[in-house]
């Protein structure tokens, strides 16, 4: 590895549960990645805007209020445009099982449900990443 | 609270039990742990005895229940008066919805309402903001107008329940459509009943939904207060809320003192604002969490009437004893569910339960099984709202008043938060009080602190979860989880439509420019935003045109 793998940490839609996030995101640091954090309320172009913008390897971002079968393949579709698909992009939150393979099928990775270890989290992106 | 030669005894007899006992047994079987600590990693001894409460002073530290400082309770007969209120929070999808599960819950036996709404509503967005979208009704019900609220409470009498409404930043503009509502229904508003959330601290801490800059929403906060002092004299017009501070991962006693340090700096604005301290601070009311180590659980809620009752006597010189008086609301603890083995819930629910009963709350939502995998079906909830039944009618521990007190244990633990407590507001009140402290991100800070450290205890199997990291089975999701219908979003877009074009807009626009200048004055916005709703002006309107001229808060992203 050439150098550390950069992680936009996102938190799209409305909800303010950003204790994931923020742990999930200090994890990724302590193993040696790059991360960016964009705070609550993010838009899916702010999003995107901020990956392209970061030149981040990974998007991960999480939810917790029901909107991810709208919010996450937004992302995918959005970086699609801007012709961007050598980005990893996975997921995390409060996702019932039945909604995560539509998600894959849209493009998310990995969808990491309560209680996944974030060592978990790290090893998937470790072992997922497209650039390097 | 013993005779100085009768703990000298207990001393040496103490040393002689380790000695004779515990040396010998433990190098041949080591206890499990090295060290143990609470949920919060306190660390707590072998054996407590009343060497550890030696210094404590009955009369003044424990008391009496419904008297000063508070610790057993705040009412004289607590439950053997009357039971807590058993409040659980719902709202999904529309008004109409919602309605129907608030009445079901009413036949069930609840006897009060707690309102769930969607994250625009509680952001002060309408359901077709384009940030709104995917959001619509999912987490709570969507109220964009007067119209809507009069559905949500159709068929309730508002003089016979008592409601509470988690509002913060929009909590002026809800409760006004409250007041609105039941004017229509004949209810005038000094008979109203409830509770608004409305605290707008916590929201920069931990929840998240806020909208305007500190001093704005301060400001509304305090108009609240006065508005209800005259206007609606029995609702409680703040709860001031620990329980988004624990689930972002703080400890029981980071909990009492962000809580505790956020109910400081409200008191601090009402009086610069003018008010009397007695005049408002009896409708300040407070919302814990109940997690599972049971006698930490117990001594936060004891420390946290404690520690409050001081504050306000000593730091507020309040004179009237319900000024004093740190009157709670508690839910379970979301973060303690697991997704995995979704049933073993119920047990930690029961536990938790159990703990904000012999802590003395005055109401309680016990969450579902299912909440760690989406919103609760109306089995899981019904298995909820039962848990409290049977503690409240089958556990004994509501006949006697504060059970455990004089616990050796729970005693020195209450006195151990209660100071880490004061620790901690010692050094908010060095960083200038909680507002500074919060746009600092000391508070932030603290609570991502423990939150990790948490984490890495369960990664590292220094604290087992149930299903999680020990006793893992292989297992399917139940298919039975309550899904928002995403129609939910066109069918309010449609409603929306229909009342912008049938109300008087003439009324709206005028309600509108009225509240935009007096909201840059300094006059008590409360009787123009009851205008602009009676007018059916759109929460996203009013709340539009109250961030004109307040602006947004700029959230400080801290890791």
């Amino acid at each position: 590895m050439n150098r550390p793998i950069r992680v936009l940490v996102a938190k799209p839609g409305l909800d303010g549960h950003d204790r994931g996030a923020k742990v999930i995101a200090r994890a990724l640091r302590d193993a040696g990645m790059e991360v960016i954090y964009t705070g609550l309320r993010q838009t899916p172009e702010q999003i995107v805007e901020a990956a392209i913008q970061e030149d981040v390897d990974v998007v991960a971002m999480s939810i917790l209020s029901g909107a991810h079968n709208t919010l996450f393949p937004k992302v995918v579709n959005l970086l699609k445009e801007r012709g961007v698909t050598d980005r990893l992009i996975v997921g995390g939150g409060v996702i019932p099982d039945d909604d995560i393979p539509f998600l894959i099928q849209s493009g998310v990775e990995a969808i990491f449900t309560p209680g996944t270890s974030t060592k978990d989290v790290v090893e998937f992106i470790t072992t997922h990443v497209k650039r390097q | 609270m013993y005779e100085k030669d009768k703990l000298d005894k207990i001393l040496s007899s103490y040393q002689k039990w380790e000695e004779n006992k515990i040396v010998k047994l433990i190098e041949k079987f080591p206890e499990r742990k090295k060290t143990f600590t609470t949920g919060s990693g306190i660390e707590v001894k072998r054996l407590y005895t009343p060497l550890d409460i030696k210094d404590m002073d009955y009369e003044e530290e424990i008391g009496y229940p419904g008297q000063y400082p508070f610790t057993r309770g705040v009412q004289p007969t607590m439950y053997r008066g009357r039971l807590w209120t058993m409040r659980q929070y719902a709202g999904f999808a529309t008004a109409e919805e919602s309605n129907k599960r608030y009445k079901y819950l009413l036949e069930q036996g609840q006897t009060g309402l707690s309102v769930a709404f969607d994250l625009p509503t509680q952001i002060g967005y309408d359901s077709d903001h384009p940030l709104s979208e995917g959001e619509v009704g999912k987490v709570g019900v969507a109220i964009d107008s007067l119209k809507d609220m009069e559905i949500l409470f159709d068929g309730i009498p508002l003089d016979k329940v008592s409601t509470s409404m988690t509002i913060n930043a929009p909590a002026s503009v809800l409760l006004a459509m409250y007041i609105a509502v039941a004017e229509k229904q004949g209810v005038s508003s000094d008979k109203l009943r409830g509770t608004i959330q409305n605290d707008i601290l916590k929201e920069y801490i931990a929840r998240g939904t806020y909208i305007f800059p500190p001093e704005e929403s301060m400001r509304l906060i305090t108009n609240i207060f006065e508005y209800c002092s005259k206007h609606v004299p029995q609702w409680n017009t703040i709860s001031i809320s620990g329980y988004h501070i624990r689930e972002a991962g703080s400890t029981a006693a980071q909990e009492v003192a962000f809580t505790l340090a956020d109910g400081i700096a409200y008191v601090e604005a009402a009086i610069n604002a003018g008010l009397e301290v007695d005049e408002f601070a009896p409708r300040l009311s407070f919302f814990f969490n109940a997690h599972n180590d049971l006698f930490e659980e117990v001594a936060k809620y004891r420390a946290a009437r404690r520690l409050w009752a001081k504050i306000m006597k000593e730091r507020f010189n309040a004179k009237s004893e319900k000024s004093m008086q740190l009157k709670f609301h508690t839910q379970t603890a979301g973060s303690t569910l697991t997704a995995q083995q979704p049933d073993n819930n119920i047990v930690r629910v029961a536990i938790q339960t159990l703990a904000a009963v012999l802590g003395g709350t005055q109401s309680l939502h016990t969450n579902s099984r299912d909440e760690a995998l989406a919103l609760p079906t109306e089995d899981s909830v019904m298995i909820a709202l039962r848990t409290q039944q049977i503690v409240a009618y089958e556990s004994g521990v509501t006949e006697t008043i504060d059970p455990l007190a004089g616990s050796y244990y729970v005693e020195s633990l209450t006195d151990k938060i209660e100071k880490e407590a004061m620790e901690y507001i010692k050094n908010i009140d060095n960083l200038g009080g909680a507002t500074k402290a919060i746009e600092t991100g000391y508070i932030q800070k603290e609570i991502q602190n423990s939150a990790y450290k948490y984490q890495m205890q369960i990664e590292s199997g220094e604290r087992i979860v149930v299903g999680v990291n020990k006793f893992k089975v292989e297992e399917e999701q139940k298919k039975e989880i309550l899904k928002v219908d995403p129609q939910v979003e066109i069918v309010q877009k449609k409603k929306l439509q229909k009342l912008r074009q049938e109300r008087d807009n003439v009324r709206v626009n005028e309600a509108i420019a009225t509240l935009t200048e007096k909201a840059k004055t300094n006059e008590n916005l409360m009787p123009y935003i009851l205008d602009a709703v009676k007018a059916y002006a759109t929460l996203g309107e009013i709340c539009g045109a109250l961030r004109e001229v307040f602006g947004e808060y700029q959230q400080s992203v801290i890791l």
